[in-house]
């Protein structure tokens, strides 16, 4: 037998070679993380930090809590309390607060938290607010004279509910549930809105990936199969609405399709339809349809024509020497091999599409709105706590489509150009 | 895709009809982009052909829109055009001061993000880089997630972050916050929005590039001597510099057509292009917007071009044939 083989391997120095070698790959990590710690402490606080404030307004409101202190402190001591007969005890300490708001000013605040789940009630609160001083005890029967929604079961569930500073009730109305005398149910059918624009929303994005689709596979079959010279110069075309401004795309839109647009005066001029029958193409469902359409199509092309670019044409071929006929082929031998970029393409214009907001607002009209454009009215209204609820939601499907594209796709594969 | 020999008589008249199909959606494509050019040039403030513009009559083109966009906002545009008049122009008018406002949240924006884009892109093509596919995840998001959601969530924060004018904060940053020494209303507060919105443009042409990218040449470098600055700026950089400039394109351009965020987190100090052209077509649609369409056409022409002819240079330089 030879020498004994030392029990471990070491370096130069003596140091085992295992420790050196994890040492040096240590240290070639924290360089690679030190080279991206830079970027991510921006992410941190332009990206991640906003979202979070936006989760966490979703859930807080402190208007009522902070502005009526007798009350919260009363259905604190008296949690089983009865809503539909509240004693005069909680009476007294609302009138206090309410006299209270008036002098602080706080009554809008107030106000506006409880109209959140009880509708109108920030004139109720206004109107209290200014008699509150002159009312005297008993001031259930005092406040009730003032206005007799002060008795009602629901306003008081309501208050009960706006004490707690966190709350899940923005969630609760955003998913078209309503306060009642008898506790949260949902809302009657003709006020169910937003679940509804949910459900419209998903299905608008659907009809637009399959239009994206029909349009996007025969440009990029063309594509992938030309000469590559023939096929650069084509390129230029998908190219070119990707690199111009939205803003841009959709006024030539408006252009073209509206009353007296250059659709509608080509239509007449060919005698087709008369001055009277001009067509409604904008400011409806149509306009954003095929307004989305249009922008979002080389998100469809370019991941299309890559995958189609790398088939070998000689499968089609031996399947056609096999005796298939064309049809044959394209179903069973060259379908199959697009799929790949058929779910890129879909996925990814279906997640731009479920969050857009701008075409919307601008071709929309009323019918053709989607829930990016109810975000957008709420936070004009100053409901930021219902935006922010109903942001979430959008948030959280929009992550699952995410996290469905990372696992089927990658998002390494993500390409432009 | 050359027509077979054997192809049957239906078959052929389907390699003809599919032509035709894509010849269609080329036009459904490009048509309404160029619509938009002749238009500008319409004499009436109309969004419709007339009859001399289509008889192809001088009298029927103009450059009215172009001049509107000159003197919108003028306090004294019917007055004699003199240095005095010009002057006036470049302090007042309203599409030229949202044209300033674009390129220098554009140009700061596109700075900011291809800086870090590409030092982060550098570190992520390194083959020891831990938590690699959440990192790109997290990276890539602000293109994935809805950007009204980004706006409101800065809307609320950007509010709140705010800074005391005598705090060293104050002292290093105030010049570009607002006037309470916030990021909402500031100028800074949109350039970071924009930036971040840019970011997963940069990372994914960067590590593109970097992807092609011979990592033995960096061991090269180093086994002649050099130190790793000189590494960088001689051998990695020159290298990946198309991926660079069409990253920072990309987020230029990105920046150039946001409008959402500015809608939510900008005052009356930071109007853009875009949102000047948004609420021109909410308010009142005049053919002075088409005349900005068509210059904007024209910039996007140019950067186009731009990064076709950076992409063909990277690909040469790779020792890509074809594409």
């Amino acid at each position: 037998m030879a020498e004994a083989i030392p029990e471990q391997l070491t370096t130069a120095d003596g140091r085992p070679l295992k420790a050196a070698l994890q040492a040096a790959q240590a240290r070639a990590k924290r360089r690679a993380l030190l080279l991206v710690l830079p970027l991510l402490l921006f992410v941190l606080l332009t990206f991640l930090v906003p979202i979070a404030y936006m989760l966490k307004r979703s859930f807080e409101h402190d208007g009522f809590a902070s502005a009526a202190p007798a009350l919260v402190e009363w259905f604190r001591a008296n949690p089983g309390f009865d809503p539909a007969n509240p004693p005069e005890e909680a009476y007294a300490a609302l009138v206090k607060d309410l006299a209270r708001m008036q002098t602080e000013k706080t009554t809008g605040m107030a106000g506006t938290r409880i109209n959140y789940s009880v509708p109108g009630t920030i004139s109720l609160f206004k109107k209290g607010a200014r008699e509150a001083a002159t009312l005297t005890p008993p001031y259930k029967e005092a406040l009730i004279a003032v206005d007799a929604d002060w008795a009602k079961p629901a306003l008081w569930r309501g208050m009960e509910s706006a004490s707690h500073v966190y709350t899940t009730e923005f969630y609760k109305v955003a998913s078209d549930m309503k306060l009642t005398d008898d506790g949260w149910s949902r809302a009657p059918e003709r006020d169910r809105i937003y679940l509804y624009l949910f459900g419209k929303t998903f299905l608008i994005s659907a009809i637009i990936t399959v239009l994206c689709l029909l349009l996007a596979f025969p440009v990029a079959h063309l594509l992938a199969t030309l000469p590559m010279a023939k096929s650069s110069l084509l390129m230029i075309l998908v190219l070119l609405p990707f690199w111009t401004s939205l803003l841009v795309r959709t006024t030539s839109w408006i252009v073209l399709l509206q009353e007296q647009g250059v659709v509608n005066s080509l239509l007449v001029g060919s005698g087709l339809i008369d001055t009277d029958g001009r067509l409604q193409m904008m400011y409806n469902m149509t306009g954003t349809i095929v307004a989305m359409t249009h922008v979002l199509l080389p998100f469809m092309i370019l991941p299309l024509y890559s995958v189609m670019r790398v088939i070998p044409p000689s499968y089609a071929r031996a399947a056609r020497s096999l005796g298939a006929t064309s049809w044959t082929t394209f179903r069973r031998i060259y379908l199959p091999q697009t799929l790949p970029g058929i779910a890129a393409g879909s996925l990814l214009v279906f997640i731009l599409a479920v969050g857009y907001y701008i075409t919307p607002a601008l071709v929309g009209g009323a019918d053709g709105q989607l829930i990016s454009n109810l975000i957008s009215f709420h936070m004009s209204k100053s409901n930021w706590s219902l935006a922010a609820a109903i942001a979430a939601m959008l948030l959280a499907s929009i992550l699952l489509l995410y996290w469905l594209y990372d696992r089927l796709i990658g998002i390494d594969r993500l390409k432009f150009g | 895709m050359a027509l077979p020999t054997y192809a049957t008589p239906l078959e052929r008249i389907w390699y003809y009809a599919f032509r035709v199909i894509c010849a269609l959606i080329f036009l459904f494509l490009i048509a309404p982009i160029l619509v938009v050019i002749p238009l500008s040039f319409n004499v009436e403030p109309y969004f419709t052909f007339t009859e001399k513009m289509l008889t192809l009559d001088p009298e029927g083109y103009s450059l009215r829109w172009y001049d509107a966009l000159l003197t919108f906002g003028h306090p004294n545009a019917e007055a004699p055009r003199d240095a005095q008049w010009w002057s006036t122009v470049w302090e007042r008018a309203t599409w030229v001061q949202a044209a300033k406002n674009s390129f220098w949240v554009g140009i700061w924006a596109t700075i900011l993000a291809t800086t870090l884009g590409t030092i982060a892109a550098l570190g992520l093509s390194r083959p020891e880089m831990p938590y690699r596919r959440l990192i790109m995840a997290l990276l890539i998001s602000p293109m994935i997630v809805p950007i009204i959601i980004i706006a409101v969530g800065m809307s609320f924060f950007f509010a709140k972050a705010c800074v005391a004018p005598d705090s060293a904060m104050g002292l290093l940053f105030g010049w570009a916050l607002s006037e309470k020494g916030c990021l909402a209303n500031s100028h800074l507060g949109v350039i970071m929005a924009h930036a971040v919105l840019g970011i997963p443009f940069v990372i994914i042409t960067v590590t593109a590039t970097l992807s092609g990218f011979d990592q033995s040449l960096i061991r090269a470098a180093q086994s002649l001597g050099a130190n790793p600055r000189t590494t960088f700026f001689k051998v990695i950089m020159p290298l990946i510099l198309p991926g660079v400039i069409s990253g920072a394109l990309f987020a230029f351009v990105t920046s150039f057509d946001e409008v959402v965020a500015v809608l939510f987190i900008a005052g009356p100090d930071q109007q853009t292009i875009p949102r000047q052209m948004f609420n021109g077509i909410r308010e009142a649609i005049s053919p002075a917007i088409l005349a900005v369409a068509t210059i904007l056409v024209v910039i996007s022409v140019a950067l186009l071009t731009t990064v076709e002819l950076l992409r063909r240079r990277s690909d040469r330089l790779r020792g890509v044939t074809g594409r």
